[in-house]
């Protein structure tokens, strides 16, 4: 497929933007069961859950620039009982919003208690909210990479896998950032988040690694004889139907060359999963915010990278019918 | 149910285009607006067709096949295009089979094309908006016609009858004929789309006579035994009369 800029960067924003408020709900709730220290309300959890915010808004307004319709997006909530594309155009929204709604209860202030489940358990309205917001937040990590998933010939997408590297993948990154933001406020969940984070990477680095081993050995259900139905196993395209290329030629075709297209797996290989643990550790050694920023940004370049990547090595059966490319 | 739909004959399509071009023609000049095209005299010509005709070489010289290979939507019993799209611009009709895009719907996000296995869905890059073939759906149902022309564009520009019409879900209809006593197949049936749309394979007529068959049977000569049958290497008396 050809990997377009503006799905590459919604699918890599929102997923930083994920991953930071699922970061930050764990702070608040582990901070509740008293297994870590209460941070401050606004600055923390507050700003923080803007930060997450304003990746989300990044990763919508991104979004925009793949349809060519845009004026039209709002029919896009139509067909949710079939389009998974559908229900991550109302799950994202929703997230959007409870994320606000997270923000504005703790920068506010207002966050009257709701219920008590024991004495040590106090559930306020942020905790609430915010839990809510948690389940969003899966459900729009599952859209957004069942959009892919549920493709079922398009093989190198049509596993599980999908599914969890694209939550693994989100919710390094959004711990990464979490990382370097615990680190800017100086908060004492650097280390918490940091740990987390390096876990995180590993874990997608495993399941991303599984992904591209699977996909390096898939066998293609569909050939040239089942595409036009001519049993023989000497077939040559002499016309494709078009001079100057089509819709067909453009779409579904990466159009990087063979070098490049394999540097590519190496480059995010390294700057998505290599580079950011080493920087995470050296940083937590140090407690340097430049190396924490620095872990971030190199695994959201390597995350385009991946991004690209998993684009591009999608095989679409519709190439059959055009060989010469 | 009904389920309109094409049967392509590539045993007798000759690659000419024809089907190519009044399909554009035709659906260029409909109210759904035209079909654009980029640089359409100059250097790489590209723009928005419905139906597009490939060639094949099957086979090792001299012992090939060229076969010509018209593709289009194939209006699939279970559209995979159809479940995918989030506005519901893409629809399947329940009257007929067709399926169909609703242009003042379709928001261009082009996820319908990448559910398409056969590639048969291409963006409209002046209207941005997802196109198809609709089997003429504007042409087929018009009472202003003669009903000899209610029928697909490419069907009636083919100058081989390659391309046939009619109601594959019909079992007394030309195409389920034809489908039936000519082999019809359909493209990729692995994904389990159930094409609608239909192919004839390349086939050689062959007639087989045995030797029986060339001895006329009811001959009365024969038949009264007033005379003996002739040897085969014999002369007859047709042997000396003809010239």
């Amino acid at each position: 497929m050809h990997p377009a800029f503006s799905v590459i960067f919604l699918t890599t924003l929102i997923g930083v933007g994920q991953g930071l408020f699922l970061a930050l709900y764990t702070g608040q709730l582990y901070s509740v069961i008293k297994v870590l220290p209460v941070q401050d309300s606004p600055g923390f959890y507050g700003y923080g859950s803007l930060l997450a915010l304003v990746f989300l808004v990044g990763g919508l307004f991104s979004s925009f620039f793949h349809l060519g319709r845009p004026e039209r997006a709002w029919r896009s909530a139509a067909k949710w009982k079939t389009s998974w594309l559908s229900r991550e155009v109302i799950v994202l929204p929703a997230f959007m919003g409870t994320t606000f709604i997270y923000s504005m209860i703790h920068i506010s202030g207002w966050n009257p208690v709701l219920f008590s489940l024991s004495d040590a358990l106090v559930v306020d309205l942020s905790l609430f909210v915010g839990g809510i917001n948690m389940v969003l937040a899966f459900a729009l990590f599952i859209c957004t990479a069942m959009i892919y998933a549920c493709v079922k010939f398009l093989q190198e997408w049509a596993t599980p896998l999908t599914v969890v590297n694209y939550v693994l993948l989100g919710m390094a990154s959004g711990f990464a950032l979490s990382t370097a933001f615990a680190s800017y406020v100086e908060s004492d969940l650097i280390h918490f988040y940091g740990g987390w984070a390096i876990v995180l990477t590993v874990a997608a680095f495993i399941t991303r690694s599984a992904s591209l081993i699977r996909n390096n050995n898939i066998k293609y259900k569909s050939n040239l004889s089942s595409a036009i139905g001519i049993r023989h196993t000497s077939i040559k395209q002499k016309a494709q139907g078009s001079m100057g290329g089509s819709f067909n030629t453009r779409e579904y075709f990466h159009g990087a060359k063979p070098s490049l297209f394999k540097s590519i797996k190496w480059i995010f290989l390294v700057l998505a999963f290599v580079v950011p643990v080493a920087l995470l550790t050296s940083a937590l050694a140090t407690d340097m915010f430049i190396l924490f920023l620095l872990a971030f940004i190199v695994q959201y370049i390597g995350l385009m990278a991946e991004r690209w990547f998993f684009f591009a090595q999608a095989n679409h059966p519709q190439n059959l019918y055009y060989q010469s490319l | 149910m009904t389920q309109l739909a094409l049967v392509i004959d590539l045993n007798v399509c000759v690659g000419c285009h024809a089907c190519v071009t009044s399909c554009k023609e035709w659906n260029t000049s409909g109210t759904a607006g035209y079909m654009s095209d980029y640089n359409p005299y100059d250097k790489d010509p590209t723009g928005t067709f419905f139906n597009r005709v490939q060639t094949f070489e099957v086979g090792e010289f001299p012992n090939t096949q060229t076969v010509h290979f018209p593709k289009s939507c194939l209006h699939c019993e279970e559209p995979p295009c159809v479940p995918v799209c989030p506005t519901g611009a893409s629809y399947k009709r329940e009257l007929d089979g067709i399926v169909l895009v609703d242009y003042d719907k379709c928001i261009g996000c082009k996820y319908c094309s990448w559910a398409c296995p056969y590639g048969a869905r291409e963006i409209d890059e002046n209207q941005k908006v997802m196109k198809k073939c609709t089997l003429c759906v504007d042409r087929i149902y018009d009472e202003t016609l003669p009903e000899s022309e209610r029928k697909p564009a490419c069907v009636l520009a083919c100058p081989t009858s390659a391309r046939l019409f009619g109601d594959v879900n019909d079992p007394d209809s030309n195409v389920s004929e034809q489908i039936r006593d000519n082999g019809g197949y359909q493209l990729m049936p692995e994904w389990g789309t159930k094409p609608a749309n239909h192919y004839l394979p390349r086939r050689k007529t062959n007639i087989t006579i045995h030797r029986d068959e060339l001895t006329r049977v009811d001959n009365p000569l024969n038949k009264e035994r007033q005379l003996p049958m002739p040897d085969d290497d014999d002369q007859t008396l047709d042997d000396i009369m003809s010239w």
